[in-house]
């Protein structure tokens, strides 16, 4: 990418590929992408498109086998994740980069008191005393607003609820003041009203502390509202990314196109009839030689079939900067497609 | 069949479930779980009724307990002219044909050994004696309208993607040939373009067979697409009951309000420009709900009736009930309507006190 030295976080070409009894499943295929300080990266994609498996690859966070990193490069200020020592990637995780993950019933363990799970990463990381690491998870507590913080710290988890212990999640992944917080689909599970309280809590702790933050979800509304930008995943690669403002507005490929129409809005005119993808997405048990897409793509012609598209400029920026798309369909040299 | 062209399919009235809480030594009764505490609203014959609200307000309980998988402890439910709530056992099983529920996760409601088949004619075994060409003819049948191949007929449900078996969640439902069905929330475990194939397929089922729906769902602009009356639940009651249009277009009630503007709508330019109403803190436990207005706790627009009286479920506009102290002048001058109302919310205090 152009300007690594200026991103905080810089994947290149990030591949990986889980090996099981039926072959290898090709989950991520040369991801590339990077964050600058105090940005929020949106991440797009249906379950199976490899958006979480892509984040959960940068922090080497999965199980090894069946789960193999072929290759790529995870720049975390310069320095490559995947070439560390377990024990130096030790000190990044929680440390450099905190991990929020989608569902707060059972991320937390039920056996520690909160003050414990806080306390934890402040303890060994920074190696903070008994004392210390309680004022700061006290101060953690309020800054995520959770009243009465002195006292519940020595509660457990089933005496929060839903939205309160995504709360304290992301108190734990912002105990050490991380440079970079990926969090992946962290209102999911929760009802909308808490989920507008905790997209609220982001903004405001981003105002307040500018770490950068990769959004994992797979709701277009969530992104709409906090993104700067957007990345699209599909078939375990990035097919379409763009300022937030700009991919809503122009959206190129027909994935994207099609996502943003699925979905019923609540203001303005009700649909007669939801537009709808047909099939299923698809099986990655090889590498990509055509547009995943392809399947369910309503603008398939022969190229498609041919070749697995390349990300493309749209708005003459250098690839990752500003609008691109891996699209045939979209290219400016194609041929007319054949009607099938 | 009773089937008169304007008359409710289903009428709920002041349906009440509460699971009590024992608690010591001996088990003693020392509190209740309000989870449904006096619902009444009407289903037209094939219309759907969309029931929103946050987890654990009840929403799910109500279709449960609508269709007698739970007892409840108090109301009547009139389904297609009988009151399912008070049915003998024998009755019941005889009703169940004309009143089916597709559930949330067809991952979970589907038996991981039994095979599409099977699934599908299970309900036949236990409520037609046809013999198994015949049920397997149903069965094709079945799948031809849920969009089902053929081809998948002995298969098992982990071969299936969640899509697919949502539709053999609703091929079973439909094997009876219902009138009624309540959907809990048959979209949520699904992905964004696999919900869209899945709501396309219960709308065009409800056009060609004139099915009924009560449509469960937290998913406000889904039921905006489905539902021409929404229900707005809140704690065991209905906050707000209105056409699903007037709804959309103007809230009535403050957690109406609240819950449509939390909604995150696909348009960053209508993000930021949007003015959001954040509630403070969680729903209160419904062991213990607030001694007046339910969403007193966390209402923007409270005031000190709201502390002590229950607001009733009140015709604030034609055809908009609405359960707010915000609301009393206008009760009070529109007339008809709002007698009307309170008629009915008479009629459904004696009919407690019977079943009491």
């Amino acid at each position: 990418m152009a300007d690594g030295a200026a991103s905080v976080l810089d994947v290149r070409d990030l591949k990986t590929v889980f090996r099981t009894r039926g072959g290898e499943i090709h989950a991520v295929n040369d991801v590339s992408f990077h964050l600058k300080p105090g940005e929020l990266l949106g991440v797009v994609g249906e379950s199976g498109s490899g958006k979480s498996v892509t984040m959960m690859s940068l922090l080497r966070l999965l199980p090894a086998p069946p789960a193999d990193i072929r290759s790529g490069k995870v720049l975390l200020n310069g320095k490559d994740l995947l070439a560390m020592s377990d024990d130096q990637l030790r000190a990044v995780r929680g440390a450099k980069v905190g991990f929020v993950f989608q569902d707060p019933m059972t991320s937390l363990n039920p056996v520690f008191t909160l003050g414990n799970q806080i306390m934890e990463p402040l303890i060994k990381h920074l190696k903070m005393t008994k004392a210390q690491a309680e004022t700061r998870a006290v101060e953690l507590l309020d800054l995520v607003g959770i009243p009465d913080a002195k006292h519940r710290l020595y509660q457990y988890p089933h005496q929060f609820s839903g939205g309160m212990r995504q709360r304290v999640m992301i108190a734990i992944a912002l105990a050490c003041d991380p440079d970079v917080l990926i969090a992946d689909e962290p209102t999911t599970a929760l009802d909308v009203t808490i989920q507008a309280q905790i997209l609220e809590l982001v903004k405001e702790l981003r105002r307040k502390l500018g770490m950068a933050i990769i959004w994992i979800t797979h709701d277009l509304g969530v992104i709409a509202g906090i993104a700067d930008r957007v990345m699209v995943m599909y078939g375990g690669q990035i097919v379409e990314h763009a300022p937030v403002k700009e991919l809503f507005a122009n959206p190129q490929h027909p994935y994207t196109r099609a996502l943003l129409q699925t979905i019923p809005r609540i203001t303005g005119d009700r649909e007669t009839r939801l537009k709808v993808i047909e099939g299923q997405p698809p099986i990655l048990s090889g590498p990509l030689t055509a547009c995943p897409f392809r399947a369910r793509c309503e603008y398939r012609f022969d190229a498609c079939d041919a070749a697995n598209p390349a990300r493309r400029a749209v708005d003459g920026q250098p690839i990752g900067q500003g609008h691109d798309v891996a699209c045939h369909w979209t290219a400016p040299a194609r041929q007319e497609p054949a009607h099938a | 069949m009773l089937d008169a062209a304007p008359a409710p399919l289903v009428q709920v009235r002041d349906l009440k479930m509460h699971f009590p809480i024992y608690t010591g030594i001996f088990r003693k009764h020392t509190g209740d779980v309000k989870a449904v505490d006096g619902v009444s609203f009407d289903i037209m014959a094939g219309q759907t009724l969309g029931l929103v609200g946050e987890s654990g307000c009840g929403k799910s309980t109500v279709g449960r307990a609508m269709l007698r998988l739970y007892e409840p402890t108090a109301g009547r439910v009139v389904i297609d002219g009988d009151d399912v709530a008070r049915m003998a056992p024998e009755a019941l099983r005889k009703k169940r044909p004309t009143m089916q529920m597709v559930f949330q996760d067809p991952q979970a409601s589907l038996n991981p050994r039994m095979t599409l088949a099977e699934i599908v004619s299970e309900p036949l075994d236990e409520h037609t004696d046809w013999t198994r060409d015949q049920k397997l003819e149903r069965v094709y049948e079945l799948m031809d309208q849920v969009g089902l191949n053929r081809r998948f007929v002995n298969r098992f449900p982990h071969e299936f993607s969640g899509g697919q078996r949502q539709r053999i969640g609703i091929a079973r439902a439909l094997a009876l040939k219902p009138r009624f069905i309540v959907c809990d929330e048959p979209i949520a475990a699904l992905d964004v373009s696999i919900q869209a194939q899945v709501v396309n397929l219960l709308e065009d089922l409800q056009e060609k067979l004139g099915l009924t729906y009560l449509f469960i769902s937290h998913d406000l602009s889904m039921v905006r697409h489905l539902a021409q009356k929404v229900a707005v639940m809140y704690l065991g009651r209905i906050a707000e009951l209105s056409p699903s249009k007037d709804l959309y277009r103007r809230p009535l009630h403050p957690y109406a309000e609240a819950l449509l503007s939390a909604v995150n709508e696909p348009d960053p330019e209508l993000a930021a420009r949007r003015n959001r109403i954040i509630l403070k803190g969680d729903v209160p436990s419904p062991a213990n709900p607030p001694k007046g207005c339910n969403f007193c706790t966390r209402c923007p627009k409270v005031m000190d009736i709201c502390r002590t009286v229950k607001p009733d479920l009140l015709e604030v506009e034609p055809g908009r009930l609405v359960a707010c102290h915000l609301y009393p002048t206008k009760t009070a001058a529109g007339s008809t309507g709002a007698s009307e109302a309170a008629v009915l919310k008479n009629q459904e205090r004696n009919q407690q006190g019977e079943t009491r």
